[in-house]
């Protein structure tokens, strides 16, 4: 169920990831002050886009071979389909991201006390794009252009995740206790958990019911 | 009551009342306008801080709640055609979409025309500014959705999804961009909150707002009706209409 | 007419004021127009259609 095909499909995030936060060193002039402001930021942009591009092969390729049509008729529990697909998604795109980020917040200067508030921002942060994420695949699988559209469709959902996970870490470079936030946070996950797999299903029904 | 909730929910007896109600729907925002107009822009006494162009207010607050409302309508009717399969509520959901985003394009606008001599700028990450962007995307893709999808009953309960999807986050959203937008400008006292508004400044505006639900109600029905039609393009009753209007 | 000229100038804010008020009736008049024309347009190529009973819908 994991559907790890190929080994691209684990390494290409992951190159992507380092490649965007190279990108973005690189066009802020690497200077060392402007990097270290930046770092929380460019990290999160960085995985946010990460996980949208891969989201394709969330559904896509079962479209494509017709496991879909199984799924909806096999006796098997979509939801549990619908979730174990997630967690796939997920463990493929975001977990290397960021066990990478403690990498990669050298490369931006990330300060010391910045560290574990990142890591913790990206681990509560990363599920909520997978699940989000796959709602929003389910609903346009299959469409023409439906690359371009989710991107367009998922970006502004994505927004309330992204500005707080980094004024979060930004917080607590500034040395600010940041428990609210993480709990807020938490509270966003729990919600998307309980509500993205059914509507997930339903989207999926939807489509090809 | 509920009869007529069945009745009005089916598309034919939909198309022919809503023909009744367009006009006079019609009539009275024009009204309306008028009065808000003549109100806001000749009655009422200029701001002692910000002069005339405070006037803006008139048009600009009532697009704001508008493009809420109109989200809120079309959520709800998307909710509505999901679980009940009301095809009426489907049309007004689609029906809704480019208003919602034409009012918030027009919130953010001329905001904008307001901010410019006002705050010196043109944009600031406010955040109802950026609120408002971001729900002017949620329009936007909601519209996109609507057209990537050729079955229109599909494409219905798809946005449907989507715009409940998005009634979830616009509060995560809202709650978020203001602790931000907070957290980086200090806090800030915002020109809007006047210690209290003036009645004759206050009256016209109220009454362009209700100006504005009657402009929506009379537009949402008139966009509604075309939506049934092409729905319904291949039903006898639409065929027999056109022969009507033909001969 | 001195007073209609204040009233245009809106204490100079009026590049600011009228555009807004301009924008705002060109959209809402845009909202209008366009589902009248759409209708009308409905009316007439449907009957085209008809006349094409291949065309599966």
């Amino acid at each position: 169920m994991i559907g790890l095909r190929q080994r691209s499909e684990l390494v290409n995030p992951l190159v992507f990831f380092f490649i965007i936060v190279t990108l973005f060193a690189l066009a802020l002039g690497a200077h060392e002050e402007t990097l270290r402001q930046s770092a929380p930021a460019v990290i999160w942009v960085a995985a946010l886009l990460a996980s949208t591009l891969s989201l394709d092969t969330m559904f896509h390729p079962d479209l494509d071979d017709g496991c879909l049509e199984q799924f909806l008729l096999s006796h098997q529990s979509l939801t549990i389909i619908v979730v174990a697909k997630i967690m796939a998604h997920w463990l493929l795109t975001s977990a290397p991201l960021i066990v990478a980020a403690l990498f990669l917040g050298l490369m931006v200067y990330l300060p010391q006390n910045a560290m574990f508030p990142l890591l913790a921002t990206l681990l509560l942060g990363t599920p909520v794009l997978s699940l989000v994420g796959a709602i929003l695949v389910a609903l346009t699988v299959g469409l023409r252009g439906s690359g371009i559209l989710l991107t367009l469709l998922i970006l502004p959902l994505y927004i309330p995740v992204l500005i707080f996970s980094v004024a979060t870490v930004d917080n607590a470079a500034k040395g600010l206790a940041i428990t609210g936030e993480l709990y807020f946070l938490g509270a966003i996950l729990v919600l998307a958990a309980t509500l993205a797999p059914l509507a997930t299903t339903s989207s999926l029904r939807i489509r090809l019911g | 009551m509920f009869e007529y909730f069945y009745k009005y929910g089916s598309p034919k007896p939909f198309y022919d009342l809503s023909k009744l109600f367009v006009p006079w729907l019609g009539g009275i925002c024009l009204v309306l306008l008028i009065a808000g107009l003549i109100g806001g822009l000749v009655l009422a006494p200029q701001d002692y801080q910000q002069g005339e162009s405070f006037r803006i207010i008139y048009v600009h607050v009532p697009s704001a709640w508008m493009s809420l409302f109109i989200y809120m309508v079309m959520a709800s009717a998307g909710a509505t055609g999901l679980i009940w399969k009301v095809k009426v509520s489907d049309a007004v959901a689609r029906a809704s979409a480019p208003l919602g985003a034409s009012f918030t394009f027009l919130a953010l606008a001329t905001g904008s025309l307001w901010g410019k001599p006002m705050w010196g700028t043109w944009w600031v990450w406010d955040a109802r500014l950026t609120s408002e962007l971001i729900l002017l995307f949620l329009y936007l893709g909601y519209m996109a959705l609507q057209t990537a999808i050729d079955d229109r009953r599909t494409a219905a309960r798809a946005g449907a999804i989507l715009a409940l999807v998005g009634v979830v986050n616009i509060p995560i959203i809202h709650y978020s961009v203001e602790w931000w937008h907070t957290l980086h400008q200090g806090p800030t006292i915002t020109k809007l909150d006047a210690p209290s508004i003036h009645t004759s400044m206050l009256v016209p505006l109220l009454i362009m707002a209700l100006a504005f639900m009657f402009y929506y109600a009379a537009v949402v029905l008139l966009r509604a009706r075309y939506e049934i039609l092409e729905s319904e393009r291949n039903s006898a009753w639409v065929s027999e209409l056109v022969e009507q209007r033909r001969g | 007419m001195s007073s209609l000229q204040s009233f245009l100038h809106m204490g100079g804010y009026a590049i600011y004021v009228w555009p807004s008020y301009g924008l705002t009736f060109i959209v809402l008049i845009i909202n209008i127009i366009l589902p009248l024309k759409r209708e009308n347009r409905f009316f007439k190529t449907f009957t085209e259609r008809k006349k094409r009973p291949g065309k599966a819908q």
